[in-house]
């Protein structure tokens, strides 16, 4: 068993979801098989391999330049020079939960 | 309405045989009577429909020149946002979510004239293999009703075979166009990352998220992707590469084109009539003049650690956003805190944790090394593997899936189990390659099979006219 129930514990935490113990235990459960299953890449030798973080930098890129210049090809026309138009205030506070009509409310935040 | 095809309505219409309007109301009759047997919508948008086929309508009326998809029923899944129309995910945590702006695959369509009917079931989030983990309900695969359609695009594969749309959009994470499509006996397609804009698609796992389409035939398929393709300044990762005209080129000669078959797709867990209808495709486009030549992807056995490593870790990352405070479900609560926590406990599946859990073990202090570095090297390898192969052919053929339609209820409780029902198609997805399902025969009890073909980046023409090819000569041999 690779992963405990406190591991359980602080990643639920880190994920912010709080799990009832029948979760919990399921979840141990399920994630040790998974990651036993997921074990096998370490039978590749890797040292000396770049990883890949996604694909979409195999067309397009200026290798000639340096940086985030590289990616000119995707600056978009529309906030070249400024702003774009946003969302209106109102439609984009349409599905809010609980709204003062300005903002979004949450419960407290800072304790006294 | 059985064997419309996409030409067939759009000139019914461009003539005034039908009306768009009529159009719809027939599928909306044919929704109403098959739909709550095989559930493959949540939401139907008459309104929408409605108002886009008067506008049809009206130009038919006119006598203005008519948009390609001019009248053609479609239905998108439920991870694509539509102004105004619920949009869920399948998740109970966008229950009551009403975009507020159109996903621009969608907003392509209904601009080359089609009419949206409504938004399809799926897993929630898109994960899942079964559309089992739907937050609504269970979709049943039109083909056999005791058997599950594949996912997470279940929904859209469906409404496509039990003819309540003519094309339908899906969204391929792992296989989760292209294995719906092998079960339930259509065509789906997903085309290369970067072709089709993911603007508006709610994000599962953004390096490996595609929008595809569904329907009867590959024509039909090429129409859709014409249509969607094509760079959007919505999406930075939407490539500047120039959309060829897909349907034009199909009937293209296939012959002294290169087919690879790699041995690593033909290994234990192939059912053997899934095997057997896979090989007699292959053969039949040797028949057709192709040259079948063996190729090897050496990695393939790691494809399925490493994409569920990436995958969850992308999703744990983008699901943080549902967290109650501007939209979607919030539980009542005290603190800023405990309303986060009970919002997702609630809001969120069993499978949509897991991943969550899984994604964030993944990413966290002391395992980052050894899980989502390491997986991002092995999926460097995985798409080396087809580099070199697609330096010796032009395109690769395989299943789509080691099996047919499994029972509903059959893997449910396995986690395992059904992730390694992606073992064929999640390595497209991490190399970015196009990939089409295409049908090729049945098994003993009639459940389709399906034939996968893989092409280079970019080069979905390719794959749509080996597709294509293969149909025709199947439709000819079938009757």
């Amino acid at each position: 068993m690779k992963v405990t129930d406190k591991d359980v514990a602080y990643v639920a935490d880190l994920a912010n979801l709080e799990l009832t113990e029948e979760e919990r235990a399921r979840m141990l459960r399920d994630l040790n098989s998974i990651l036993e299953y997921i074990e096998r890449l370490s039978e590749l030798e890797t040292d000396k391999v770049a990883p890949m973080a996604q694909v979409s930098d195999r067309y397009g890129v200026d290798e000639s330049r340096q940086g985030s210049e590289r990616f000119a090809y995707a600056i978009r026309e529309d906030v070249k020079d400024g702003l774009r138009k946003s969302l209106p205030h109102e439609d984009a506070m349409k599905n809010a939960p609980d709204t003062d009509g300005t903002f979004f409310e949450v419960p407290k935040v800072i304790e006294r | 309405m059985s064997a419309l095809t996409i030409d067939d309505l759009r000139s019914a219409v461009a003539e005034g045989s039908k009306t768009a309007t009529a159009l719809a109301g027939d599928f909306y009759t044919r929704i109403r009577q098959e739909d709550p047997e095989i559930g493959a919508f949540l939401t139907l948008c008459e309104e929408r429909a409605l108002a886009q086929a008067g506008r049809i309508d009206a130009m038919v009326a006119e006598g203005k020149p008519l948009p390609p998809l001019a009248g053609v029923p479609v239905a998108i899944k439920d991870v694509m946002v539509t102004k105004g129309v619920r949009t869920t995910a399948g998740s109970k945590i966008l229950d009551n979510f009403i975009p507020p702006y159109d996903c621009t695959a969608v907003a392509r369509l209904e601009a080359a004239g089609a009419v949206i009917l409504g938004k399809l079931n799926c897993d929630e989030f898109a994960m899942g293999s079964s559309t089992e983990n739907s937050a609504y309900h269970a979709v049943h695969n039109p083909r056999d009703k005791s058997r599950v359609p594949g996912g997470s695009s279940g929904g859209s594969a469906a409404a496509v075979a039990a003819e309540m749309a003519i094309a339908t959009l899906g969204s391929d994470t792992g296989g989760s166009i292209r294995q719906p499509a092998s079960f339930c006996g259509v065509v789906g397609l997903k085309p290369t990352y970067g072709r089709v804009s993911r603007y508006g698609l709610i994000a599962f796992a953004s390096s490996l998220d595609h929008i595809g389409p569904f329907a009867k035939t590959v024509k039909e398929v090429a129409l859709v992707l014409r249509t969607i393709a094509g760079r959007d300044p919505m999406d930075s990762t939407s490539a500047d590469v120039p959309v060829p005209d897909y349907v034009a080129e199909l009937d293209k000669p296939v012959k002294g084109l290169r087919v690879g078959v790699a041995k690593e797709y033909f290994g234990d867990g192939l059912d053997p009539e899934v095997r057997a209808a896979v090989e007699a495709a292959i053969q039949k486009l040797a028949e057709l003049g192709c040259e079948v030549v063996p190729v090897s992807l050496p990695h393939t056995e790691y494809a399925i650690p490493t994409y569920y490593i990436v995958a969850t870790a992308e999703a744990s990352s983008n699901l943080a956003r549902f967290d109650g405070v501007r939209y979607g479900f919030r539980a009542k609560s005290t603190t800023l805190s405990e309303m986060y926590r009970l919002s997702r406990d609630s809001g969120f599946g069993m499978e949509v944790k897991r991943r969550i859990m899984l994604g964030t073990y993944a990413l966290s202090a002391g395992y980052y090394d050894a899980y989502y570095l390491k997986a991002q090297k092995v999926r460097a390898l995985l798409t080396r593997d087809f580099d070199e192969a697609f330096k010796k052919v032009d395109v690769i053929a395989a299943p789509t899936c080691p099996t047919p339609a499994f029972r509903l209820g059959e893997k449910v409780n396995d986690p395992l189990a059904m992730y390694l029902a992606d073992i064929y198609t999640v390595t497209a997805n991490l190399a970015g390659i196009p990939g089409i399902s295409i049908p090729c025969g049945e098994n003993h009890e009639k459940l389709p099979i399906g034939l996968q073909v893989f092409a280079r980046h970019f080069d979905e023409a390719t794959l749509l006219r080996v597709a294509h090819a293969y149909e025709r000569s199947s439709l000819v041999a079938g009757r």
